[in-house]
């Protein structure tokens, strides 16, 4: 039961965020990248929000122009991890105030701030969000 | 978020990151990358690089790595980033490493100093920067390096450290097991922080520990049955709420421990009985989350020591599921679906129709898993309907990856639940037409070996008219374009085998269709050797048959083009296809008899039929033969030519070097192997030699016939053993025909011999299952039903349940044929040209046969598997866990099966939900707001003053955030920080925080008017 990566990709297909918790080449990357965006962009509203896609589940959530997917391997709650991606939209819309694409594409290393503290080895580690916020409010405090 | 210092940025890197966002197309996103590039190699390596820039460009880099570009260049300035002492820029640093560098990195080893002295660092936000970097970056053996550090850090004041170190060891762990195994106890301990987000954390650990050794951490169950109960009761603070659910990914990884522990374990699981009700109880079915908890509920309840009442909740909730609207919830419950029919088969026949629905959605996903399902349940009277849907679904894929995994259930459904050999061989041609080279070999040497063999019983008839009816589907199939490999290769055997065996198809026509099929695949070299192989046969058949073979003009051009191949495989088989054609018709008779591909080739280890060769040859002054171990010392005397000096070397040997030699099998190795022996076998006429060899590869489609070097190296070594000591004379001619099979034996033996019988034995097992399998019940005619879905539904899931095995019409449909009569012993085998050993050979495999026969494993009903083949073992005495005493304490729960409300079907909005305001669609979440706050509020009470005044560390007694200095801290940077309050339910900050985040972005030339308006979307709008 683990994440395999977090994805971030707007409507027209781009990377707007990417984690991985295995190690990829870059080539490799993309061309994942690439597959998975087709193949989830291309479903309907209607459909349900689980793809499969070689070894991977993608699990993916919509938010305006911006596309959530998380890639999961075989033994994983899908309806959970679709309440996570939920979770992890709400904590960046906490920190940075109605989040929009731009918001994370300025702020690229606080999204991945948020995410080290929400998932780490690839497992949920914390949903609470005053503890994922307050380490990077404090950094921010000082810096 | 201007407030936190969001726009500082240069204008740089917002134009850079604006004209990403607008990039209209990926070869614009291209250019702007590639010069990014060019621009970042200039300006990262110049002197004195302010640090706030710095950290700037390596974002830049990690943009540039994002959109799929190489950024090494710049790796080692993130490395030097990591040593900053500002902590933003530290982190930001270990982030880049953490995204560019695996962990056997070279660079690494620079980083693993700084992780060291960050680990002892006062400020506890630069150890949680390193705990987070060491999660990511280090190996086998950077990990003892810091492995100490992180040990202590186990032990901080700070929850969030003590969370990350236990992340850490919990990588360590995946990583390199045996670095972490004296600590493995820790984890326990762990599970008793007095903080929830560190408690959770080792729930990680201990998943994993639990899945790799459930017993051992059997005595935990009652602790984190007492973790969940109360989690479940509402006793952590609010802040681990989601949506008003306690906790509930801590809920979710809890359940799938409880799984992995009560699997097979029936005390276990009664322990979790009543804590599983509860959560069932208390999870709210109108909402994803709620959902989510209780699919996890039903994957532990079917996964557990069953218990009736709990799995007719869980029953209950996959129909809910099954019924839903939701796609999402409709996958959930076929998922569930396929778990609670694992314990009660009965239930899917209610379910049939909502199932059909799912296999005839257009969504993709759906799909595929009810397909899933459906392979579970697969059993012989409904294969014919699955395998057809399958194989329909399979025609919409394109991609490798599915095909494979998809065609290897269809094969592994077909060989178990075959109704008959017909639809077997027609089914395995539609998965090779559809995933072609996909599909691996063994496959197609089954199907070969199933028609070679027939149905296994007594009953030539049938046999031969499944082999036409093959050999007309495969002329068929050949008029299609564009066939796969192994699939030519099966139509070549077929066609060569029996193509000409009923009459209807001239030897002519045959060969004629074998040499298009060569023709048009001119790079395919095995096909060619197939169909090369597969005319000499043909020929062989009409020679021995006694009709004189004029090849066609085609077929002429075939074999001269193959005579000059580069391909020696290729030309050996043209060759002996030549020499065959000079031969006499019994001769050929003898090669190739026809219809004995699955003879057992008898075969004569001793080479006995050479005995009387051997003593023409001794009584003629030879020398007898020696064991090659007893003559190896001489090869480190032997000097001049070989041949003269052996002898002497003998005799010295034994004469004057009597002492013993120490082992040395490089010398006995070498010298044979080189020694230049007369070769007689090898300077005979190629054809004939070939030929026997051509003979036992054909017996045996499995060997790997096609490969000469692995035949003619194993033959070496029975020339050594043979070969020294006869003079160079033709051998073939003047060998009996009984010799002849024999000498073919040795060959085989030394080929493929052991393979060969062992093949034998396996294949006449299979074909018994077969035959069972024909016998098998076939699909009962359905009664008439007014739709199309009924009728699928009832051949998918009606019939009758128990797979009835009696042969039924499948059986008779074999037997029932005019003029078949029970064969004799005798005809097990084709009749073939009289051979000296034949009889022998035929009665011994029909022994082989006999005795397959009655172990034949009877197919296995999937719906009747239980999981009990768990192996049991007893549980370990509790250990001294504060939890269990607790335990105690808490008062017993009352079961109810009673079922939440409905999920709310139709759309539902959790956005609204978010925002607070109710919208019309989601009445339900909102009208079971103050229920839950009620049971909520009493029990977080008297959860903390129970635990408290008993003065054991619960989870509850610091569960309560408020008590904690940390939280006080954040209360205070929150205050200061943005004036929005922490139990805020209206979603985002005030207008006012948009409206300067908008004047801001205006002032750096941003603007929402710009092309892509989609930037500045709210992503809650």
């Amino acid at each position: 039961m683990t994440i395999r990566f977090v994805l971030l990709v707007n409507k027209q297909g781009q990377t707007r965020l990417a984690q991985y918790y295995e190690y990829l080449t870059i080539d490799e990357r993309r061309a994942l990248e690439g597959e998975i965006v087709r193949k989830c962009l291309a479903r309907s509203e209607n459909q349900c929000s689980f793809v499969e896609h070689r070894n991977y589940k993608i699990i993916y959530r919509r938010y305006a122009s911006l596309f959530f997917l998380v890639g999961v391997d075989g033994e994983e709650n899908e309806l959970a991890i679709l309440e996570f991606i939920h979770c992890v939209v709400e904590t960046m819309d906490r920190y940075f105030g109605n989040v929009c694409e731009l918001d994370i594409m300025f702020h690229l290393e606080k999204a991945h701030f948020m995410l080290e503290e929400m998932v780490m080895n690839g497992c949920i580690v914390e949903t609470n969000k005053v503890n994922i916020l307050a380490p990077i409010q404090l950094m921010d405090k000082s810096s | 978020m201007s407030s936190q210092g969001g726009w500082g940025s240069s204008k740089e890197f917002l134009d850079l990151v604006k004209s990403i966002g607008e990039a209209k197309s990926k070869a614009e996103e291209e250019r702007i990358v590639a010069a990014e590039i060019e621009m970042l190699k200039r300006r990262i390596v110049e002197p004195d690089v302010p640090r706030k820039k710095m950290k700037e460009y390596i974002i830049r880099l990690v943009y540039v790595e994002m959109l799929g570009h190489d950024a090494s260049f710049g790796y080692i300035q993130a490395v030097k980033m990591t040593h900053d002492d500002n902590l933003l820029l530290k982190r930001s640093g270990y982030l880049a490493v953490t995204l560019f560098l695996n962990e056997d990195h070279d660079l690494i080893i620079l980083i693993v100093n700084t992780i060291q002295k960050d680990l002892k660092s006062d400020n506890y936000l630069v150890c949680c920067a390193a705990l987070t970097a060491v999660c990511k970056l280090l190996n086998e053996e950077t990990i003892l390096a810091v492995l100490p550090q992180v040990v202590e850090l186990l032990a901080h004041p700070k929850e969030l450290v003590r969370k990350k170190a236990v992340m850490a060891l919990h990588r360590f762990h995946q990583r390199s097991p045996s670095s972490v195994s004296h600590l493995i106890p820790k984890f326990r301990q762990i599970l008793c922080d007095k903080d929830p987000s560190v408690m959770s954390a080792a729930l990680c650990a201990l998943f994993d520990l639990v899945t790799a050794d459930a017993n051992a951490y059997r005595n935990l169950t009652t602790s984190f049955v007492s973790i969940l109960k109360q989690v479940v009761e509402h006793r952590l603070s609010k802040l681990f709420d989601y949506h008003r659910t306690p906790a509930p990914f801590i809920q979710i990884k809890i359940l799938k421990i409880l799984a992995l522990l009560g699997a097979g374990e029936k005390h276990t699981s009664e322990n979790m009985y009543s804590v599983l009700a509860e959560v069932l109880k208390r999870s709210d079915a109108a909402s994803n989350i709620g959902n989510a908890i209780l699919y996890e509920c039903i994957c532990t309840i079917t996964t557990i020591h069953a218990s009736p009442r709990l799995l007719e909740v869980a029953a209950e909730i996959t129909s809910r599921f099954l019924k839903s609207e939701n796609h999402n919830y409709k996958y959930m419950g076929i998922d569930a679906l396929g778990r609670v029919i694992k314990i009660n088969p009965d239930f899917a026949e209610q379910h049939q129709l909502a199932v059909i629905d799912c296999l005839e959605d257009p969504d993709d996903t759906l799909k595929r898993k009810t397909l899933d399902l459906l392979y579970k349940m697969t059993k012989s009277s409904n294969v014919e309907v699955i395998v057809e849907h399958m194989i329909s679904y399979m025609r919409t894929l394109n991609d490798a990856h599915n095909k494979t995994e998809l065609a290897s259930r269809v094969i592994e459904l077909a060989e178990r639940f075959a109704p008959s050999n017909q639809w077997f061989i027609q089914t395995m041609n539609q998965v090779f037409e559809l995933a072609g080279d996909l599909v691996p070999p063994k496959v197609a040497h089954d199907l070969m070996r199933l028609l070679a063999e027939g149905a296994g019983e007594d009953d030539e008839e049938a046999d031969s008219l499944l082999r036409s009816s093959a050999v007309e589907s495969y002329l068929h199939v050949l008029g299609e374009p564009k066939l796969p490999s192994v699939l030519l290769q099966v139509i070549c055997w077929v066609l060569g085998e029996y193509g000409t065996a009923d009459g209807t198809h001239s030897a002519d026509d045959i060969i004629g269709r074998l040499c298009d099929v060569a023709e048009s695949h001119p790079g395919d070299i095995t096909v060619k050797g197939y169909s090369i192989t597969a005319i000499t046969k043909i020929c062989a058949f009409e020679i021995s048959a006694g009709r004189q073979v004029d090849l066609i003009p085609e077929c002429r051009t075939f074999i001269e083009d193959l005579l000059a191949s580069h391909s020696t495989d290729l030309q050996q088989r043209a060759y002996e296809l030549q020499a065959i054609l000079a031969l006499s018709p019994e001769t050929v008779a003898n090669i190739l008899p026809m219809d004995a591909s699955c003879e057992d080739i008898e075969v004569d280890r001793n080479l006995s039929f050479l005995n009387e060769f051997v003593e023409s040859a001794a009584a003629n002054g030879a020398r007898s033969y020696m064991p090659e171990n007893e003559r190896s010392g001489m090869s480190t005397v032997v000097t001049g030519t070989h041949e003269q000096l052996e002898p002497s070397a003998h005799a010295l040997r034994f004469e004057a070097y009597e002492v013993p030699k120490p082992a040395a099998p490089p010398p006995i190795a070498a010298a044979p192997a080189a020694l230049p022996f007369p070769d007689f076998e090898e300077q005979k006429p190629e054809s004939s030699r070939s030929l026997r060899k051509q003979l036992a590869a054909d017996r045996e489609p499995d060997a790997d016939s096609l490969n000469p070097e692995i035949v003619r190296l194993r033959l070496d070594g029975v020339q050594k053993k043979w070969g020294r000591y006869s003079q160079p004379q033709s051998s073939s001619t003047s060998t009996s025909s009984l010799d002849r099979r024999g000498d073919h034996g040795s060959d085989q033996v030394t080929q493929v011999g052991g393979g060969h019988r062992e093949a034998v034995a396996a294949s006449s097992i299979e074909s018994g299952s077969v035959s069972e399998l024909r016998q098998i019940e076939r699909k009962k005619p359905q009664p008439e039903i007014s739709t199309e879905k009924q009728r699928l539904a009832a051949s998918l899931f009606g019939g009758p349940t128990a797979s009835g095995r009696f042969s039924g019409s499948g059986g008779a449909k074999v037997s029932s044929r005019p003029g078949t009569v029970v064969q004799p012993a005798e005809k097990v085998l084709p009749p073939r040209p009289s051979s000296g050993g034949s009889k022998e050979k035929a009665s011994d495999a029909g022994i082989s046969k006999q005795i397959a026969a009655p172990s034949i494993p009877a197919p296995v009903d999937l719906l009747d598997m239980s999981d009990d083949n768990v192996p049991r073992v007893m549980t370990t005495a509790p250990g001294n866990d504060p939890f269990k005493q607790l335990e105690g304490l808490l008062e017993p729960v009352t079961t109810s099966s009673a079922l939440p409300v409905p999920p709310q079907t139709a759309s539902m909005d959790l956005m609204s939900l978010y925002d607070g305001n109710p919208a019309p669609s989601a009445t339900g979440p909102v009208t079971t707001v103050p229920d839950l706050v009620s049971i909520a509020a009493p029990s977080s009470n008297s959860g903390a003053s129970q635990s408290s005044t008993n003065g054991f560390p619960s989870l509850m007694d610091l569960g309560d955030l408020s008590a904690s200095p940390f939280v006080e801290l954040t209360g205070s940077v929150q205050g200061q920080a943005s004036s929005k309050p922490m139990s805020q339910l209206k979603k985002g900050p005030s207008r006012q925080d948009s409206l300067q985040k908008d004047a801001a972005s205006r002032h750096v030339g941003v603007t929402p008017t710009g092309t892509n308006p989609a930037l500045f979307q709210d992503l809650f709008g």
